[in-house]
């Protein structure tokens, strides 16, 4: 279980406890659940739960025209197969992955099948991989979903069947299903004609589900996005576009530090300028409420506002490297140890290798900077968001308005990205939103609206960590200790997370993919340190694989120049994970590792296991007179069972985009407590021109599927620098590596 | 006072002053959303619209500068080129979260509208500032000969 589930987990009783102090008896259902089995959530549908099926309806959204015929599927008279999905679309192309599912076990027309996503309910649409808390993260959708929606949409198939039988006068079992029809001799229904009489069908439990053999839709090519069309046409509707009656929208001056208030504004002159409406002090800052975005702008701009700075955080980035190195000189807290590391390093004829590594905070910079509209009638609060984390944001919600988490609907949107931004546990923007609503006081919708500054100088960054990692080889090569140092802000520490997942001052997020290591190595041990800075921190795609996968894999490759082998065999030795070992395998037969590359070129690879899937990427570069260009990737990928092999090849090209752009050249730092970048120009994203070809290859398999959103990530970095590493000689162990920083001059 | 402008075609009135940025007028004034705010500063190509057929940045272009030019966005953009790229797009599930790809599909179309056959580093030169951050850039450059070889046919 990796540790963004665990903090999920802490969120769902967070949720219950909130819940349980608004007196909410349904929450005893959930409980329920969880205890009939947590893999068991195909009981969540139909006959066990009857009730549930009316609520659906009574949420709202997942009710309407159409029957329902469970909290996943409904289907409408004219044909279509509405697939109710629980899980945020950042891109990582969810809604097609859940729908995929449903239309297989249902054999429904795939050109029928639409989605449409879950309202906040966790009772309906809870994440069994969080405990029960409704959320997307960690990878976890398809893991958690996989039986879930098959059984929705098997379960609906049989109900159709059932219907037909009758309306057909035949013998269920005398009735074939294909693409929308059902089908018994000269007799045909289509699931439209049939829609209204299948759902009064009792609902069935435990209907059996396909064998894979039989599979039409899952883990075949051609099966195209659900949004490749709209998304070519400027139609959807995320967070930004939100229009509605009376709206205004909202720009807010935040303070320049972290931690600093408003001690006193000037709002003359901001009221003065065209279309403003209102200019209110929230915790956030001062709001200037206006009827367009640009004259909320131009009010911001016309604002004055003295900050309190007394409790600020006014450390720099060279303040906290020199107290994070001191740090990294003394013994942290133990995440793990094995072996006697100190014993091993002392015995006679092993070659010891230390390396410091170092690595900024980062900016999640989603294309579609945060926001979120919030409307407060009476007691009643309605959000329109790309929802990451309802079960976060309705409390949070909640609690701002002065009102009770029953009280508040969310009406979860198509999110412009988020790499991790748009779960807040303490659901920020949504926060800030609902709070300037409340403060205006009128009732009518405001639209937060945050500038790409705003954005990138919120902080919420991954934390900038360093590594120091001692590791000896023996005389034969072996590897006989490993001592990992990081030091680091903790994710969770001052979230409600901490209690239940700080254990012993160690945040798992800060040492996944150290901890556990996947290569035998008989003595270990990894220490933590985590110094409170007041600069807000979070998960950033792939969490804490981010750099401890790219501090293990550097210096695997150093190990093995020191043992004198090859970087692939070497790792083959030690790799204890046969599954590892496989997509090693296989991406070292498809680069042709080993064979020779035109003079100037040279590879590096890495492998990982992050959130249940295997990666192992191999980086050819070439290096240039000034720098080096990333030309080729190629990827093997092990996530069981492939749902949508072109999702999966999407992700992983995606994530080595995204990896490297920022290993390449992005960096948050600060000046005295104050961000330095700003915009694009500061903090360059990875551009059409540096995007390398990537070749991805999935391996077969028959295991359950696990996540394929963040995996591609942690390899590509590590995989380029240990191509460096075989040009130059020389490891590269600080982040980012600028393109002028190596090279062959 | 009132500025009318050629929008997809039709003269449109926005009543807003001459320095507010075209971005804005397209979404706030007259609900053309799927041109988007991404950065503000011309850096990441998210807001780009044509005029007179060439790919601009909307969000530093003022209502007061478009005078006559015809703006084209991607709620109107028309005609076989526009209709290849879309189809290639479509083809190759170029799209993840999609929040980019009004921009990235003008751009695309202004390119093609140019060149017919771009090579990769046109492509380089035409797209770089069209920022993808689910680094969507091999099949958009795939889309693009894709579009390029569905129009020579």
């Amino acid at each position: 279980m990796n540790a963004f589930v665990r903090a999920s987990e802490a969120l769902a009783q967070k949720a219950a406890e909130t819940a349980a102090a608004a007196g909410e008896t349904a929450l005893s259902r959930r409980f329920m659940l969880r205890a009939m089995g947590g893999v068991g959530v195909g009981l969540i549908l139909g006959a066990a739960m009857p009730g549930l099926v009316g609520e659906a309806h009574a949420a709202g959204k997942a009710g309407g025209e159409a029957p329902a015929f469970n909290p996943f599927v409904r289907l409408s008279p004219d044909g279509t197969v509405t697939v109710i999905i629980k899980h945020l679309d950042l891109g990582q192309g969810t809604t097609t992955g859940l729908a995929t599912l449903v239309a297989e076990e249902m054999d429904a027309d795939w050109s029928k099948v639409r989605t449409e996503f879950a309202p906040a309910d966790a009772k309906l649409y809870g994440n069994a991989a969080f405990g029960g808390a409704q959320g997307t993260g960690g990878s976890t959708s398809m893991a958690a979903s996989f039986d879930v929606y098959r059984q929705a949409g098997a379960t609906a198939r049989a109900m159709l069947l059932a219907a037909a039988a009758k309306a057909m006068n035949v013998p269920a079992d005398a009735i074939t299903v294909t693409s929308g029809m059902l089908i018994a001799g000269p007799k045909t229904a289509s699931f439209g004609e049939l829609a209204a009489a299948a759902a009064q069908e009792p609902v069935p439990q435990n209907v059996p589900l396909k064998k894979p053999a039989n599979y039409a839709l899952i883990g075949k090519e051609g099966v195209h996005r659900v949004d490749n069309v709209a998304k070519t046409t400027g139609a959807p509707i995320y967070t930004q576009d939100v229009k509605l009656p009376d709206m205004l929208v909202a720009v807010v001056a935040h303070p320049p530090r972290f931690g600093a208030t408003v001690r006193s504004h000037d709002a003359t002159a901001a009221r003065a300028v065209k279309g403003v409406a209102d200019v209110v002090v929230v915790p956030q800052g001062v709001a200037v409420l206006a009827r367009t975005t640009f004259a909320a702008m131009k009010g911001r701009d016309a604002l004055k506002v003295e900050w309190d700075e007394s409790k600020a955080e006014k450390r720099g980035t060279a303040a906290l490297l020199a107290e994070y190195r001191e740090h990294l000189g003394k013994p942290g807290s133990v995440a793990e140890t094995e072996g006697d590391v100190a014993q091993a390093f002392s015995q006679p004829g092993v070659k010891v290798v230390e390396a410091d590594f170092e690595f900024p905070y980062l900016a999640h910079a989603s294309m579609e900077p945060m926001n979120a509209v919030a409307q407060i009638t009476g007691d009643r609060v309605t959000v329109w968001t790309a929802s990451q984390f309802p079960s976060a944001d309705v409390p949070a919600a909640a609690a701002v308005a002065g009102t009770t988490p029953d009280k508040v609907v969310i009406n979860a949107l198509w999110a412009g990205g988020s790499f991790g931004r748009r779960a807040v546990p303490n659901s920020d923007f949504v926060a800030e939103a609902v709070a300037i609503a409340k403060a205006h006081g009128k009732g009518v919708p405001v639209k937060l609206v945050w500038t790409r500054e705003d954005d990138m100088k919120a902080g919420y960054y991954r934390p900038m960590y360093l590594h120091r990692v001692k590791a000896a080889v023996d005389a034969t090569g072996k590897p006989v200790a490993w001592h990992h140092r990081i030091v680091g802000q903790s994710i969770l520490s001052g979230t409600f997370f901490e209690k239940m997942m700080v254990v012993d001052n160690i945040d798992a997020t800060s040492v996944e993919g150290a901890a556990g290591l996947g290569y035998a190595v008989p003595n270990r041990r990894v220490e933590l340190t985590s110094p409170k800075v007041g600069v807000p921190v979070l998960w950033w795609r792939s969490v804490g694989h981010t750099h401890t996968a790219y501090a293990v894999e550097v210096m695997i490759d150093q190990l093995a120049k020191a043992a004198g082998k090859d970087p692939v065999a070497f790792r083959m030795d030690l790799i204890t994970d046969p599954r590892l070992k496989a997509v090693l395998a296989l991406v070292a037969e498809k680069a042709r590792w080993g064979t020779s590359l035109e003079k100037g070129k040279f590879r590096g690879v890495a492998a990982h296991k992050s959130f249940n899937t295997y990666v192992a990427e191999v980086a050819e570069i070439t290096l240039l007179d000034k720098g080096y260009r990333v030309d080729r990737v190629i990827a093997a990928v092990d996530c069981g069972i492939v749902v949508n092999p072109d999702v999966i090849r999407a992700q992983v090209e995606g994530g080595v985009g995204f990896g490297l752009g920022h290993a390449m050249q992005d960096a948050i730092t600060l000046t005295d407590g104050v961000v330095d970048q700003a915009n694009f120009d500061t903090y360059e994203p990875l551009r059409m021109s540096q995007m390398p070809k990537v070749e991805v290859h999935i391996m077969p398999s028959d295991a359950k599927p696990t996540g394929i959103g963040e995996p591609g990530v942690p390899p590509i970095a590590p995989a380029v620098a240990n191509a460096l590493f075989a040009a130059t000689g020389k490891p590269v162990l600080r982040l980012p590596f600028t393109l002028n920083a190596v090279g062959a001059s | 006072m009132p500025i009318t402008l050629t929008i997809n075609g039709q003269p449109r009135v926005i009543d807003a002053d001459p320095d507010m940025p075209l971005l804005w007028a397209l979404r706030d004034e007259l609900d053309l959303t799927g041109t988007k705010f991404g950065c503000g500063q011309a850096l990441c190509g998210a807001c780009t619209v044509h005029m007179d057929g060439a790919a601009i940045r909307s969000c530093q272009t003022t209502i007061g500068d478009v005078g006559t030019a015809k703006i084209t966005t991607i709620e109107g953009v028309t005609g076989k080129t526009a209709e290849a790229v879309q189809a290639a797009w479509r083809a190759l599930d170029v799209v993840q979260c999609g929040y980019c790809q009004s921009g990235q599909i003008m751009s695309a179309v202004a390119l093609l509208s140019d060149n017919k056959k771009p090579s990769d580093s046109d492509i380089d030169a035409a797209m770089d500032g069209n920022v993808c951050r689910c680094a969507t850039y091999q099949r958009v450059r795939a889309a693009i000969h894709d579009a390029a070889r569905r129009l020579e046919a």
